[in-house]
Formats: C-alpha cells, structure tokens, sequence
C-alpha cells in the first residue's frame, strides 16, 4: 500500500479548479475519510456536505474518479487503485462550493413527479393490513431503500441533455407510491409522470441502476411507469 | 418527450417489426432467384397489395423517424421544442414525399 494519496479536490464555484493535496493512506480508508483529511488538516475552508458517515442519511455523494459515488461507503482501494483520486461536486447540479452542489432542482422534481404520499385514511382510523408478499407491494418494497443521495441524477445522461427531465429518483419515487396501496394519488401521478420530463424521456441507458449505491434499478422502476401511464391514456384516465 | 408522442413512436415501431421482416426476406428471395429490376416491376405492378404494405412501410417510418430526430434535436441542439418539432414534421413529410414517390414508382408507373 502508497504511503501517501495523491488527491485532486475542486475548489470553487462552478468556475473553479482542481487542487491536488497529499493525504496519508491509511487502512479500509473511506474517500469521505480523504476529504475530512484535507478539511481538518490541510484547509478548513474546504466545503462539502455529509452528516451519518454509514450510508443511510444520502448527503455525501459525490463525483469520484468520474463517477458519482457515496463517498462515505466507498473504500479508496475500491476506486483509486493507482493511487490517485479526484473528487468533484455531483454533475447535473449547480456548484454552490466546492464538494457542495446545490440539490433544490433535484427535491423539486420529487414535487413535480408527485412523489408525496396521499393518504386514504386518517390517524383515526384502523390501521389498514398490507401483506407483504402481495405483488404491488414487492414493486413497493424494491424501490422504497432510496436515501435521496443524487448519484442516479448525476450518472443520469437524460438529466444532461434535458433540463426538465424528472429523473430516476423522483420517477422511482413516483413507481413505487403507484404501488402503495394505502395511497390515493395514482391519477394525478400518472398524469404528472406522463407530462414532458416525465418518464417517456428515458432513454434506458442504466447508469442509474449501475451506479446506484442501494442496488436499487430505477431504470426498471421507469419502464413500470412507461407501461403504467400508456394503459391509463388507452383507458382515458389521463390526457396526453 | 410526451405521453402521445412515446406512443406513436413505439407504435409505429412495432408495426415496423413485421414489415422490415418481410421487407428482408423479400430481398433475399428476389437476389437468391436472380430476378431483374423487371422481372420485379412485372410482378408489383399495379397490386394493390404491394402498394399497401409498402404505402404503410413509409408512413410509418416517417412518423418514427419524425419523432426520433425531434427528440435528438431537442437534447442534443439549442433549439426550443417547438422548433425542433417543427423541423421533425418537415423532416417527417419529406421521408413521407420520398417514399411515396419510390412506392408509386414500382406499383405504379
């Protein structure tokens, strides 16, 4: 093992530039780990976003080596077996500084593709029994581990090209309350995923389901929707 | 893209499937038996049946093609949906023009 990590860091806003820094390597060490390094040794001016250290709270990705990862469960043996990193903002998303990418676009979309539950009782009411071996609910359940963490919109090319597009979080998001069935949105979501951005811009490419630190597969969410909406509009119940 | 237009893209793409089919196998039938250009007009002229599956073949490749082009113009190029869209239909119509006119050649003339 290097004694030490050759690690290039952007610095900056979107304009900015990499500046590379010596950080020691140590052992199972985490590229979060690196980062920290150089915050509390090197420059404490160095911005950038993380709270759980264990892959549960989602505010930590970021892009490394080129691709967007959770940076503090991803292991430096994994990605920089050179000895070299680069660590850079998420793509997709606008540069506030440094690591720290600004995510309102990306929650917002979880808006527009009508990813809130809407509920069918109240707390009053008996809590409703939901097998969960019950087919909707497995298509529930595949999605539901989603942490928010933004790698899938940043690996996203469809995110790239197409401003408005939804993108695989907020369309899995989407997918899996159509399965819910405690939730009485289905219409005015299938009518929001339906809408331009909504899941007929994916093109299938995958990079969401390949880089996606829950293994989960947006990709295979979408083409739910894309089923999904196509038999509502044959039926009627949503406009084109 | 939207609901109508992912629709008529697939559509028309499925409904593509079997004539591209046919389309292959009518190629290597006609080269395999060394059929001439008039031994082939001989045989289409005036069918009525050739006329429709090859008249639907061009329609629908027009209408595929039209969508697909403006979806690549609206990702790929700074112009605004509705240019781009704009352009698929006249893209679409020449394919439409082009094909017509290949069709009326060998059913027709």
């Amino acid at each position: 093992m290097l004694a030490e990590l050759s690690v290039s860091l952007w610095r900056g806003g979107e304009d900015g530039r990499y500046e590379t820094y010596s950080v020691p390597r140590r052992e199972s060490q985490t590229v979060l780990d690196v980062v920290t390094f150089v915050q509390r040794h090197i420059d404490p001016t160095l911005s950038y976003r993380f709270a759980c250290r264990v892959g549960v709270c989602g505010s930590c990705a970021m892009t490394v080596n080129g691709k967007p990862r959770w940076t503090c469960r991803t292991h430096v043996s994994k990605v920089a077996g050179s000895g070299r990193l680069e660590i850079g903002p998420l793509e997709n998303l606008p540069v506030i500084k440094d690591l720290a990418t600004d995510m309102e676009a990306f929650f917002e979309k979880w808006q527009k593709a009508q990813g809130v539950f809407a509920p069918t009782k109240t707390r009053h009411d008996e809590i409703e029994p939901i097998r969960p071996d019950s087919p909707a609910r497995r298509l529930a359940d595949a999605a539901i581990e989603c942490i928010n963490c933004g790698v899938c919109y940043a690996a996203c090319d469809t995110v790239r090209w197409n401003q408005d597009y939804f993108g695989p979080a907020a369309l899995t998001r989407a997918w899996t309350l159509l399965n819910d069935e405690r939730d009485a949105g289905s219409t005015a979501r299938l009518q929001a995923v339906a809408a331009a951005g909504g899941c007929h811009s994916c093109h299938s490419h995958q990079s969401c389901q390949e880089l996606c630190p829950q293994a989960l597969n947006p990709t295979a969410a979408i083409a739910g929707l894309k089923r999904r909406t196509t038999a509502a509009y044959l039926k009627g119940e949503i406009k084109a | 893209m939207t609901m109508r237009l992912y629709l008529w893209q697939r559509a028309t793409a499925a409904l593509m499937v079997p004539l591209v089919l046919v389309h292959i196998a009518v190629i290597f039938y006609a080269s395999r038996k060394g059929m001439t250009a008039e031994d082939i007009l001989s045989r289409t002229h005036g069918s009525i049946v050739w006329a429709s599956y090859y008249g639907l073949f061009v329609t629908a490749a027009s209408i595929h093609a039209a969508i697909g082009v403006r979806n690549v113009l609206t990702e790929w190029s700074p112009l605004t949906d509705r240019r781009a869209g704009l352009f698929g239909v006249v893209f679409g119509l020449l394919l439409a023009a082009l094909g017509a006119r290949a069709v009326y050649a060998v059913v027709l003339s």
